[in-house]
């Protein structure tokens, strides 16, 4: 951290320091007291104590070591203070522990943060509480932005967070990156900063001030975590898989919306605004992956944005390739939503009839996925029934909660009036 | 860290398996407690079925206790037995209970539950 930047605003410089620093700082404090809710606790306490002071102080030269330091001092109090004393002769569940300055017995390899990271991502989580514990722990967003970000009420985040630290704590899980399994559980913690990221992929990348300006950000805090990941985890093309996909996906970013929201479908996005030199380094990093020869799901997905974002234009898009690399996504993840891609790239293939009947086949289990009822509208339109299209539009936006989605398929149902 | 295992079963499914087939999977489960001898801080025990059950009860409504014949609750899945075992992590519970030579039956769980460590007070 200089000092050079010092003449910033104290908020937008603490978010970024909070972003870089708390899960840091959660994870040491973490390994030094052994207890994950304190120490979380204490970061949260420095932050705000921050927020507050440095309005008035300015940003400190090295603010993650201000903070380091307030956290530390404030778990050191809490635990000395008579009422944590009394909670845990009573054997209260959200008592601290005596604190433990000893060694950890193993080291943890690599940045602490990624450790904490696969901690929050334990398969004995439910993946929700995954979610929502790595957002706020890992990346220091608030339960308050989380609940946002996720149309929940707050209490509802608040107490997956806290069921999920307890249960953390209770389990003695380890935030540390494992030793045995790692490519199942870097593939759990893939999916989750996945997730962070897909949380906020449909909101226009340039809002008008809106409630939750710190929501917007998910998908650079989802951004920089892939980057970390990548950075700890060299020699796992998975993680260069998955940095790749959301490079490749914001190279996008600005071309996806239209003024007031309206959200721009690739086929019909202005490739020109694509970000191409974040293009080709998302490409000569899965190349890169591609040497280890251990594809897997997030390389796939990659490969398959990487097909989209060379191509010149839709109908000059390598849709064989596609196609197979859809074949080869299905082996890992045979979700329904892995096979609904599938159809699409089969009818540009094979043409809309043979991706229809695929389409349908799916009926069962996307009845519910507005993304189905649209894509079928599509095929439907291109094989000259109309009226189906319609109905199948309708249902779509009648599912859809999303105000950009709702925008498209309102123009497209008046426009085909 | 110490853990117990519950060893849970449907006995309505568990009824369908062949008698041999259950002979041979009580000869794996032997071998398994002595693959994992040394993770045991109690063996704990096998349980008579669901059917020989007591339970002494409180009432919802309050009052004295009441006696009533089967087990706590009315779920499908039962009890089957448990032990108290102390590994590293729940990574290594997760590990041993995974490998539970009944899993091949459907309807089997093993339940892992950290146990209140009253010696840290």
């Amino acid at each position: 951290m200089s000092d050079t930047e010092s003449t910033d605003l104290p908020d937008s410089r603490l978010a970024e320091v909070v972003r870089r620093e708390s899960g840091l700082i959660v994870a040491a404090l973490t390994r030094d007291l052994r207890n994950f809710d304190l120490a979380e606790e204490a970061v949260a306490e420095a932050v705000a104590k921050a927020l507050v002071g440095w309005r008035s102080t300015g940003v400190p030269d090295r603010p993650g070591a201000w903070l380091t330091t307030v956290a530390r001092r404030y778990a050191v109090d809490r635990l000395r203070s008579p009422v944590s004393t009394r909670v845990v002769l009573t054997g209260d569940p959200d008592a601290a522990p005596e604190p433990s300055w000893s060694e950890p017995t193993s080291a943890i390899r690599g940045d602490d943060r990624v450790a904490m990271l696969f901690g929050c991502c334990h398969p004995s989580l439910a993946v929700e509480a995954r979610l929502a514990l790595t957002l706020r722990a890992v990346l220091g967003v608030t339960t308050a932005q989380i609940a946002a970000a996720f149309l929940q009420p707050e209490p509802t985040i608040a107490q997956r967070i806290v069921r999920a630290k307890r249960k953390i704590v209770a389990n003695g899980i380890a935030l540390a990156v494992p030793d045995s399994d790692l490519a199942a559980r870097l593939h759990d913690v893939l999916t989750v900063v996945l997730l962070a990221y897909n949380a906020r992929f449909l909101e226009p990348a340039d809002p008008a001030p809106g409630p939750h300006p710190r929501a917007d950000r998910l998908t650079e805090d989802a951004i920089w975590l892939a980057g970390l990941i990548a950075t700890e985890l060299p020699h796992e093309p998975e993680a260069m898989g998955l940095l790749a996909l959301l490079m490749l996906h914001e190279s996008r970013a600005a071309a996806r919306f239209a003024p007031h929201g309206r959200l721009i479908l690739l086929a019909d996005q202005d490739r020109g605004r694509w970000d191409h030199p974040t293009i080709a380094r998302a490409e000569r990093l899965l190349e890169r992956a591609a040497l280890y020869r251990r594809p897997g799901r997030f390389q796939l997905m990659a490969a398959i944005a990487a097909c989209h974002a060379s191509a010149p234009s839709t109908e000059e898009t390598d849709w064989l390739q596609v196609l197979t690399l859809y074949d080869l996504l299905l082996t890992h993840d045979p979700s329904p939503v892995v096979r609904l891609n599938h159809a699409i790239a089969l009818a540009e293939v094979l043409g809309p009839e043979a991706g229809l009947s695929e389409l349908d086949s799916l009926g069962d289990s996307l009845a519910a996925y507005h993304l189905f009822h649209a894509a079928r509208a599509d095929l439907l339109r291109r094989c000259g029934r109309l009226d189906d299209a319609r109905i199948a539009d309708q249902r779509a936006l009648d599912l859809t909660t999303n105000a950009a989605e709702r925008n498209l398929l309102t123009d497209r149902l008046t426009s085909a009036l | 860290m110490k853990y117990v295992l519950m060893y849970t079963s449907r006995p309505d499914l568990e009824a369908a398996v062949p008698p041999e087939r259950q002979a041979e999977v009580y000869q794996q489960i032997f071998a398994w407690f002595e693959r994992h001898g040394a993770s045991f801080v109690d063996a704990g025990a096998e349980l008579q079925g669901v059917e020989t059950a007591t339970t002494v009860k409180a009432p919802a409504e309050g009052g004295d206790p009441v006696v009533v014949d089967g087990p706590f609750t009315e779920a499908k899945e039962m009890i089957g037995g448990f032990s108290v075992i102390d590994v590293p992590d729940l990574d290594a519970a997760l590990a041993m209970a995974r490998e539970w030579p009944p899993l091949i039956f459907p309807g089997v769980a093993v339940e892992v539950r950290p146990i209140v460590d009253h010696g840290a007070m």
